[in-house]
């Protein structure tokens, strides 16, 4: 089934995972295919939304839950990284201490308790999974069992994110404040400022992004999988069968939790800053847009669209600086209105039409494939 | 009204350019000429004449009052060898020079060339002042003050002879007292003298003044009290009497700050109520998630920015696209006249601002309908995404028309003022929000249960497919109601530009607490959202007095609030129906 996307996925983690940093290392500036140090910390930001932009659809196109608080997600594994980084600046720092400038500047000699354990990696890690896990595992309980469903869930989703912006916001919260962190120099030991570092990363992020598409493949293949789908379809139909739906959604919901974490913990060394903004309830609708424009309901869809809005907004706000988001507001309604199975839909729409115009040459296989998508994708939920 | 108040206010202005002309008023010239009789009189019989200068509250008098014991007061030998008092201006030149004026007359003396003449500081012989000369001149400021005009300035002077701690000032207060009619002044030369009266020798007096400031609940008085009640030293029946008086001061301010908070509450209640109610039509009636509601209300603040200026100086605006067509830059702009009103006209734009903010909005509303959202009535979720672009558009249209920078929308004078019962501060601004809430929830209300076009609304919100086979022209309806939701954004938008700033993001900072208003109110009914509105406005601001800190008040708010869905999913007042989803 779907064999395009499958090649598709498979030379695009090809390209990622070997040609770039390849022709990063191998080529001299003067090549034409040479990928600059910068392009590969640009596309290293890109790759960090794509896993976002998963995350955002394992729920939104494959359980029909719209959660407008992913960037929440993103951000908490993104503030787990950077208090490990900022532990690693050591008395790098504006004012030589042992403990983070901001810290310093709030009138602290010595580090918060919370703050010690955060030199180990492997506790930020651990740390990464289990806070972003446990944030949705509970708010996720609560939503889900008294079956709040549909815009009430995006509406308490977002409510939760804003909250969230707030109390990161404030000092005495100790993470910060509206600065967040920056100024990170090492991470495991590697300089962050050389370009061998960001070319790690720039794999690392690859390599995260392959396997995750790997996992959500394969987890949509399973028994839960056709659940998860039949609750997007019809959640009434699925608990009078007597499933139990809330448990499923509870398990989608924490796993989308952990994906967009992972993103965020991968994506704070490469831009080197984390702050509240980051999780303002505006980002979470820009991913949820990647996702739209991509294609939902596939997983393709999302890597394509994160990647290619995020390139239009860098080339726009370079370009237009006073027209972006004109172009990208016009861009998300039109895709809204007329496309709404996004780019890849629109791909599937060209090639049923050529092969209609060209007659099929190769094997029925390829006609179960056309037929798949609109069977398999009732994108209006009937009421 | 107003009208009287700007026509007095035009005939003080006429008058002081006139006093600052050649010719002085009579009563500025008998003052004038009792001055000069003052300084030149001998030293016995000046007390009593400065004193009854005090009296006067004349600004010149303040002036001589003030430069007399900086020795800016000197004795000029006019031409005809006179000795006549004058006062040296305060600004000097490059040489250190300053010119003077003739307190007689208020005329500045001149050189034989017509020329302004300049003095040395230094060199002039000024009029001797002594100690008691300067005691009287403060206590001739003193009374100025008291027989100001301005009953605040009055009130003022009154608080700080009150808190000056001298017992001299206790027979000046008790003439004033028996003079001022004004009520707010009487209560404050009350308070000032019980004050004084304080840091008297003897109990009887103290306790008498204590009794009196516990009566009248006086704030101000309440530090003065707890020192007089800490005080070692001081008589134990006063003590005892200002313990009790600190204690009833102390709960009556606990009690205005209580009432002040549920005011407060009611009052932000009455925003989110007027902000959540179009919300509670577009996306509780209709079922649309409407993001660009908050640039609906932008549209609004706006409108009243643009209507202000079309009373006063025009309007107008220019756009120049990066874009190029044949080798020019496309523009456009617009150039609206203003109409130069001032006075009662001009205030009056607000009341026009009112019903444009609200056809603007609506209209805006309609171009929404018809461009993009009568295309997702079946698909909810993603009316949510199309209206997010919708919003970046208009923000981003914002920005080019009236540019980054937050605009300014001057509150008429009628909105500014505010009144104070039992020391409780009601703003008229705020007085006016509740009260024009109330009018826009009943006017709803009643549009939609009893007026046919709230038929037409009501059935095709419960069923568009039957009320269509019946025959109503559910597009038609969509788009009314759809901006009926839109005006009353726009309705919000005109309240928001006299409260807070209006610039391009205006609307993003309500959105997401007006849909969290519609949720914990019930989709889909009217009643819900003025509760939970009014509910969610006290609570966020007793959480903000108990918590101390805003922040932390709207987080806490928001955390009840995912809680409070869990004991009722549907909100307040859900809608009942048999439907399963």
């Amino acid at each position: 089934m779907k064999s395009w996307e499958l090649r598709t996925a498979a030379v695009t983690a090809f390209v990622l995972l070997v040609v770039i940093p390849c022709l990063n290392v191998f080529t001299e500036p003067g090549f034409a295919f040479h990928v600059s140090d910068f392009t590969i910390n640009l596309y290293g930001k890109y790759l960090c939304y794509a896993i976002l932009a998963i995350s955002v659809d394992f729920l939104w196109g494959y359980t029909g839950l719209l959660s407008l608080g992913q960037a929440l997600f993103f951000s908490l594994g993104g503030y787990m990284m950077g208090m490990y980084l900022m532990r690693m600046i050591g008395d790098l720092g504006q004012y030589h201490k042992p403990i983070p400038d901001f810290l310093v500047f709030l009138g602290w000699s010595e580090l918060p308790a919370f703050w010690r354990p955060f030199s180990s990696f492997p506790f930020a890690m651990s740390m990464a999974c289990l806070i972003p896990g446990l944030l949705a595992l509970v708010f996720g309980y609560l939503a889900f069992r008294s079956r709040i469903r549909g815009v009430y869930f995006s509406i308490l989703t977002q409510a939760l994110t804003y909250g969230a912006c707030l109390l990161f916001f404030r000092n005495s919260l100790l993470l910060g404040g509206n600065n967040g962190f920056t100024d990170f120099k090492f991470v495991l030991g590697h300089d962050l400022r050389s370009p061998a570092t960001q070319r790690g990363l720039f794999m690392a992020t690859a390599l995260a992004l392959v396997l995750v598409y790997t996992g959500c493949r394969w987890l949509s293949r399973t028994k839960f999988g056709l659940v998860q789908r039949a609750i997007r379809d019809s959640e009434n139909r699925v608990l009078f069968s007597g499933y139990a739906a809330a448990n499923y959604k509870l398990f989608a919901f924490v796993v989308s939790a952990l994906i967009a974490s992972l993103g965020g913990v991968l994506y704070a060394p490469q831009v080197g800053i984390i702050n509240p903004s980051e999780m303002a309830p505006e980002k979470s609708l820009e991913a949820v847009v990647w996702v739209a424009v991509g294609g939902r309901g596939t997983l393709i869809g999302p890597v394509i669209g994160a990647i290619g809005v995020n390139a239009l907004k860098s080339w726009a706000t370079r370009a237009y600086p006073d027209m972006w988001l004109l172009i990208l507001g016009t861009l998300f309604v039109l895709v809204t209105i007329f496309l709404p199975k996004g780019i890849v839909g629109l791909a599937a729409h060209l090639r049923t039409f050529l092969r209609r115009r060209f007659k099929p040459r190769d094997g029925e296989g390829d006609c179960d494939t056309l037929a798949t998508p609109a069977q398999e994708e009732p994108l209006v939920n009937p009421k | 009204m107003n009208l009287k108040l700007i026509i007095l206010i035009a005939a003080v202005g006429l008058w002081c350019s006139r006093a600052g002309g050649a010719e002085l008023s009579p009563r500025e010239s008998e003052i004038r000429a009792k001055l000069v009789e003052a300084i030149l009189a001998e030293e016995t019989a000046r007390e009593a004449m400065l004193l009854g200068l005090g009296e006067t509250g004349s600004q010149t008098v303040r002036e001589v009052f003030s430069a007399w014991p900086r020795d800016r007061v000197f004795l000029y030998e006019d031409s005809e060898n006179r000795s006549v008092p004058a006062l040296l201006g305060e600004e000097e030149d490059a040489e250190g020079m300053v010119g003077a004026t003739l307190i007689a007359t208020g005329e500045r003396i001149k050189a034989e060339d017509g020329q302004p003449r300049r003095f040395d500081v230094t060199e002039v012989a000024p009029v001797d002042t002594d100690g008691s000369l300067r005691k009287v001149l403060q206590l001739g400021i003193d009374l100025l003050s008291l027989s100001a005009v301005d009953p605040d300035a009055r009130r003022s002077a009154v608080l700080k002879l009150g808190n000056s701690q001298s017992p001299d000032n206790i027979p000046l207060l008790r003439t004033k007292l028996a003079k001022e009619a004004h009520p707010e002044v009487r209560q404050a030369i009350h308070e000032a003298l019980a004050l004084l009266q304080l840091g008297s020798s003897d109990p009887e007096i103290q306790r008498e003044a204590v009794r009196s400031l516990e009566s009248m609940k006086s704030i101000g008085c309440l530090e003065a009290l707890k020192k007089l009640a800490s005080n070692q030293e001081a008589d134990p029946g006063v003590v005892q009497a200002a313990l009790r008086a600190v204690s009833i001061i102390e709960a009556h301010i606990s009690w205005i700050n209580f009432v002040g908070t549920i005011f407060r509450g009611v009052s932000l209640g009455s925003i989110l109520l007027i902000v959540a109610l179009g919300l509670a039509i577009t996306f509780g009636l209709m079922g649309i998630i409407n993001m660009a509601h908050g640039e609906m209300i932008a549209v609004g603040a706006y409108t009243c920015y643009v209507v202000q200026n079309l009373f006063g100086a025009g309007f107008g605006f220019s756009i120049i696209l990066p874009i190029n067509w044949g080798g020019n830059p496309i523009s456009f702009g617009l150039q609206l006249p203003g109409l130069n009103a001032s006075g009662a006209l001009y205030e009056s734009y607000f009341l026009f601002a009112i019903p444009l903010s609200f056809l603007m909005a609506a209209l805006a509303g309609i171009l929404i309908e018809r461009a993009v959202i009568q295309f997702l009535y079946r698909r909810p979720l993603e009316s949510l995404l199309a209206t997010w672009g919708v919003s970046l558009v208009m923000q981003q249209c914002f920005r080019m028309v009236f540019g980054a920078n937050n605009v300014q929308v001057n509150s008429p004078s009628w909105l500014l003022g505010h009144f104070s019962v039992d020391d409780i501060i009601f703003g008229y601004n705020r007085i006016f929000v509740v009260a024009f809430a109330v009018l826009i929830v009943i006017g709803t209300w009643l549009l939609l249960t009893k007026t046919p076009l709230g038929l037409l609304i009501r059935s095709v919100m419960q069923n568009r497919d039957m009320a269509a086979c019946i025959g109503v022209r559910t597009n038609r309806v969509n788009m009314l109601t759809f901006a009926l939701g839109s005006g009353l954004a726009g309705l919000a938008g005109a309240f928001l530009s006299q409260i807070g700033n209006v610039g391009p993001s205006l609307g993003q900072s309500y959105i997401v607490d007006s849909f969290m208003t519609v949720v914990v109110g019930g989709v889909g009914s009217i009643v819900g959202t003025v509760c939970s509105a009014i509910g969610i406005g006290t609570a966020d601001q007793i959480l903000q007095q108990v918590t101390g800190s805003p922040v932390t008040g709207k987080i806490v708010v928001l955390v009840a609030i995912i809680l409070f869905l869990q004991w009722k999913p549907g909100g307040l007042f859900a809608v009942r129906n048999r439907s399963l989803d």
